[in-house]
């Protein structure tokens, strides 16, 4: 706690520092005319370019300074580093942001420097207003959450999530105007100048909801899953409809009256907005996927299509006025799958760094804004007002979920308990999109003032005390949760299964639902919208999606230690080309091949995870353990490829002779004792050498290669035994025949291709057992023991791989 | 064969009711959801008592359905038709066919964590005994293949072999979550409903082991009437 403090000093004074530069260089350039002519203010002369005989102030100057040119976008460049560092700051201490939401310390911080602006009287910088909100700051943050939606789950919600999101934000907006209409008719607050629509327009901006910060709670308290989408999807529907409502109130609260036609007019508008901004959403998604199907040359401008595609969406959505941000989020939503099959893997990281990036950029950014606009701007505080504000925007949402979930209940498979529903509700934190429609009302509402403050109050308090709370609340009542972190083959079979099950029972029974068109949709996709989408358009189902991971995992591993030890591992590649030969060597190697090949298989399973990017929190990018876990395990290879090499190239021949042992030849008389165990004590005498490097993944390396390839191994060996009569009988009748030998040496060959894996397994599984395998084994591979065993250090030599089928023949 | 018809829609409606009645107290379905399953299964059959095995193999909806043999199975298994017997069975009448069809009834808001709970075993039951077919209690290796095969056979992308090499690895993670330590020279039958219940524990069942039974009839609408 005290680091932290010592940090969170440290981090004032950084704010500190950076606000003051802000402010000293403002200050001395604000009272220049930004929009004068004269770029460099040190040299250019009062009376203009006659000074031309001058000859001495044509000098050439030693040093300018020009701060009005590059004002601007200095200032927007330091405001993001500041929000920047902020946000650096809070995961310094991991705990502050579980219990605190990240929103609320981005306005703590904004509210410190609002205070300091404040203090030395200096303005906010005039950045955000209508056009640079719109056009700039929600895009980022809208394509953010529509492209890291977990679009399967969606879809199987849409209704729920519509439902909640159209309807739940009328009604909120509805309720919560005519309820604040009613309370300004009350002559004690002084506010009968508000009208009807100043107040509809009031509450639309204040029913957008936010959720950011649930979605994160929910999240690490794995929620169920229908819970999680719903929140997620109203979040960014609602923001659709809440923009669409604000402009319509917007214009309808400059409208002296208001006729019933007008109304109806409305209400069509309402629905030609939303669709109208569907409808471009999904022709740009398709177009910017047919694109991506023909930038395998150019793959370096690959990101830049699914950006500029859904930011051309969102403009041509804006040009006629309809619903942009409709039109992005369906945008996002139809490329994604497309475009994601269609880029390099490369690319696809890009793509979705840079959309997180910015969504989180613009989000701290608002978020920041909020904080010191609250402190630097002036206030009209109405107590009446702004608590009942408070009050109805509770009350409504609380019972707008009741009642709409009521109604929704009997639609859906799973009905949402009242449990959900309390989640529900008290998920609707609200965020940045309503304070900066707040910020950005127009001049001419007489109430500006206040309808800012009370949006900042709803605001504060919302992501404060609920956003704070949430967490233990959530927990209390102990809703529904789901464990996500399951990635088996067994889950994804059964979970294919189940599906394929219920889309034949319902064909069975006759009735349609989403199982049904799901059904439909995956047909009329495969026939024809992967055909002309996608470059390598064959169907793939998601076991082998699973399957072709854990493939090309294994495939890089070979790589590496092929890249490590010459020749010595058995690849994937290598065993399908021998599947591929001729019948009779096939019968030899398949059954050991395929053990191995399964052992490399199911040791990778462990770590496979996420594979649907399925939730993510709002600042985090989904997939990243996977790609660090890569990283590392090419750091093992590279270490392993030093390694060995310092001493196979003192006794090449020796190894090499083993490698290409003839078949038939017994391998332990080929193979001396003595040179094991040398070679096993060199290896044990670099690892000791290396102790800084990974010491925590080097380790359990030997160890659980020597102690856990023996039980997998057999077990896969009777496995096999069941069925396959084909190919096993004759390996098994071996192994049967020469038990010791045989473990020894199919550990041998299968105990070397899952050190880069294993001891990623050793981690997480079983640590703690390889540990203590360790420790016993230890002592055995000192030096004097040598001699002693010699056998089992075959076993274990990682030289010793892989020609087990030669002493088979 | 318009008697049958006749028989559930117009003529004896009390003894109808009567008998509806008694079925959906024994599968928790409500009336109008038996009458239109009813209905359903008139079509299915051709206003036969039973169907078949051919009939159902006809529906043209189910063409498509990669495990459509396994589903088939699984209504003329009589392990799913609450009977407390094994084996299967030629022919199945509008009971069976509600009693498999029963599994999947979606939760309620009333149903209690005990309910949920056993209808979740049910419906893993279900699952399993779309694996095992020989009914001897495990799942062997050949048995889970098979099932992986068929679920694999229509992408074009993948061969019987990766499929194949897809189940010996799922299976070899159910051995090793189940059985951790194993001797060397132990053998690993098949996977045991127990292990199958713990391989899937953690999956979330009820969301997805459902269909939403209609109260409206809908079959005007299905284009899924079997082949006259």
């Amino acid at each position: 706690m005290e680091v932290s403090t010592a940090r969170r000093t440290g981090l004032v004074l950084i704010v500190f520092a950076c606000s003051s530069l802000l402010h000293g260089s403002r200050g001395e350039n604000s009272p220049k005319p930004t929009g004068s002519v004269t770029l460099l203010p040190p040299i250019v002369p009062d009376d203009g370019p006659q000074a031309f005989p001058d000859a001495e102030k044509a000098n050439m100057p030693v040093f300018t300074m020009d701060y009005p040119r590059i004002q601007i976008p200095f200032e927007i460049t330091m405001w993001i580093l500041l929000a920047s560092f902020a946000k650096i700051g809070f995961h310094v201490y991991n705990k502050i942001t579980v219990w605190v939401p990240e929103s609320c310390l981005l306005i703590t911080i904004g509210l410190i420097v609002g205070a300091i602006m404040h203090s030395v009287h200096e303005e906010p910088p005039a950045v955000l207003n209508s056009n640079v909100f719109f056009l700039y700051l929600l895009p980022p943050i809208v394509l953010d959450s529509a492209y890291f939606m977990p679009t399967r789950p969606l879809f199987e919600n849409i209704g729920t999530v519509l439902w909640f999101a159209v309807v739940g934000t009328l009604w909120n907006s509805i309720g919560i105007g005519m309820s604040l209409f009613a309370i300004c008719q009350i002559e004690a607050f002084g506010v009968q100048d508000i009208n009807l629509q100043e107040n509809l327009l009031f509450a639309a901006i204040i029913s957008a909801v936010d959720p950011v910060a649930v979605l994160s709670v929910f999240e690490d308290v794995s929620v169920n899953e229908q819970l999680y989408i719903v929140v997620f999807g109203e979040c960014l529907f609602n923001d659709a409809v809440t923009v669409v409502l604000y402009n319509m109130f917007n214009f309808v609260a400059e409208m002296p009256v208001v006729e019933p036609v007008d109304v109806f007019l409305g209400v069509a508008r309402f629905f030609v907005v939303g669709l109208g901004g569907m409808g471009f959403g999904i022709l740009f998604g398709f177009t910017a996927a047919f694109t991506t199907r023909f930038t395998s040359r150019v793959r370096e401008i690959e990101p830049l299509f699914i950006f500029m595609y859904s930011y051309l969406a969102y403009l041509v959505a804006e040009l006629f006025s309809i619903s942009s941000i409709m039109a992005i989020v369906t945008c996002a939503l139809t490329m994604k799958y497309y475009v994601e099959e269609n880029v390099s893997q490369r690319s696809c990281t890009t793509i979705r760094h840079v959309v997180k990036m910015l969504g989180s950029i613009s989000e701290t950014l608002i978020f920041f804004f909020l904080g010191v606009v609250t402190i630097t701007t002036e206030h009209e505080w109405n107590w009446g007002y702004i608590l009942f504000t408070l009050l109805f925007a509770f009350v409504w949402r609380g019972l707008g979920v009741l009642v709409l979930t009521q109604i929704i209940n009997p639609f859906r498979t799973i009905p949402f308990n009242m449990k959900d529903q309390f989640g529900l509700a008290y998920g609707g934190l609200r965020g940045a999109i309503s304070f900066a429609l707040a910020f950005t009302l127009p001049e001419n509402i007489g109430r500006k003032q206040l309808f800012i403050t009370a949006t900042i109050a709803v605001i504060l308090f919302t992501v404060f005390l609920q956003g704070i709370s949430i967490r233990p609340l959530i927990e209390f009542i102990n809703v529904r949760r789901t464990n996500r972190n399951l990635d088996t083959i067994n889950v994804e079979v059964h979970c294919r299964l189940m599906e394929h099950t219920m889309a034949g029972i319902e064909d069975l029974c006759g009735q349609w639902s989403h199982f049904y068109w799901k059904d439909k949709f995956m047909k009329f996709n495969n026939r024809i919208l992967r055909k002309i989408l996608i470059r390598d358009n064959r169907a793939e189902s998601s076991i082998v999606a699973l399957y072709k991971k854990l493939e090309l995992q294994s495939a890089m591993e070979i790589l590496d230690t092929v890249s490590g030890d010459i020749s010595a591992a058995p690849s994937v590649v290598c065993l399908s080309e021998d599947k591929k030969g001729s019948a009779k060597p096939r019968k030899k190697f398949l059954a050991p091949d395929l053990k191995s090949m399964h052992e490399i298989l199911s040791k990778n399973m462990y770590k496979i995870r996420q594979r649907t990017v399925a939730y993510t929190t709002k600042h985090a990018l989904p997939n990243e353990s996977q790609s660090r876990e890569i990283l590392i395990r090419r750091h093992a290879s590279i270490r392993r490829s030093i390694r060995p090499g310092s001493f196979q190239s003192s006794t090449p021949s020796k190894s090499h002779k083993y490698f290409s042992l003839p078949a038939g030849k017994n391998l332990d008389s080929k193979f001396p004792p003595v040179r094991q165990s040398d070679t096993d004590d060199q290896e044990t005498m670099s690892e000791a050498a290396y102790p800084s490097r990974h010491s925590r993944s080097v380790q359990p390396v030997r160890s659980s290669s020597s102690s856990r390839a023996m039980m997998p191994l057999r077990r896969l060996d009777t496995l096999t035994e069941v069925h396959s009569v084909d190919m096993v009988d004759e390996s098994s009748g071996q192994d049967r025949g020469r038990p010791g030998r045989g473990t020894s040496r199919t550990n041998s060959a299968s105990g070397d291709p899952q050190i880069p894996v294993r001891h990623r397994h050793g981690d997480n599984e079983s640590g703690s057992a390889d540990r203590s395998a360790e420790e016993e084994q230890r002592p055995s591979l000192a030096p004097p023991s040598w001699a002693v065993e010699p056998r089992d250090e075959a076993a274990r030599n990682p030289l010793l791989r892989r020609p087990q089928w030669n002493s088979k023949v | 064969m318009g008697a049958s018809q006749t028989r559930y829609e117009d003529q004896d409606q009390h003894q109808d009711q009567h008998q509806n009645q008694d079925l959906a107290d024994k599968t928790g379905f409500s009336l109008e959801q038996i009458r239109n399953l009813n209905n359903r299964f008139q079509q299915l059959s051709g206003n036969e008592e039973t169907i078949s095995r051919k009939v159902l193999d006809g529906v043209p909806a189910l063409a498509n359905n990669p495990i459509r043999k396994q589903i088939i199975e699984a209504f003329f298994d009589k392990r799913n038709q609450r009977q407390d017997e094994v084996g299967s069975c030629q022919e199945i009448g509008f009971q069976q066919f509600l009693m498999v069809m029963s599994h999947f009834r979606p939760p309620t808001l009333k149903t209690t964590a005990e309910e949920k709970e056993a209808l979740r075993r049910e419906k893993l039951r279900f699952l399993f005994n779309m694996h095992d077919t020989n009914n001897d209690g495990t799942i062997t290796l050949l048995e889970y293949r098979k099932v992986v095969e068929e679920l694999l056979s229509k992408s074009s992308a993948i061969g019987q072999e990766a499929a194949r090499a897809i189940a010996d690895a799922a299976m070899l993670e159910v051995a090793s979550t189940n059985v951790p330590h194993m001797a060397p020279e132990d053998f690993y039958e098949g996977i045991t409903f127990e292990h199958f219940e713990q391989i899937l524990k953690g999956l979330e069942m009820e969301t997805r082991m459902h269909i939403r039974f209609l109260d409206v009839s809908t079959t005007a609408m299905t284009c899924g009437k079997s082949t006259s």
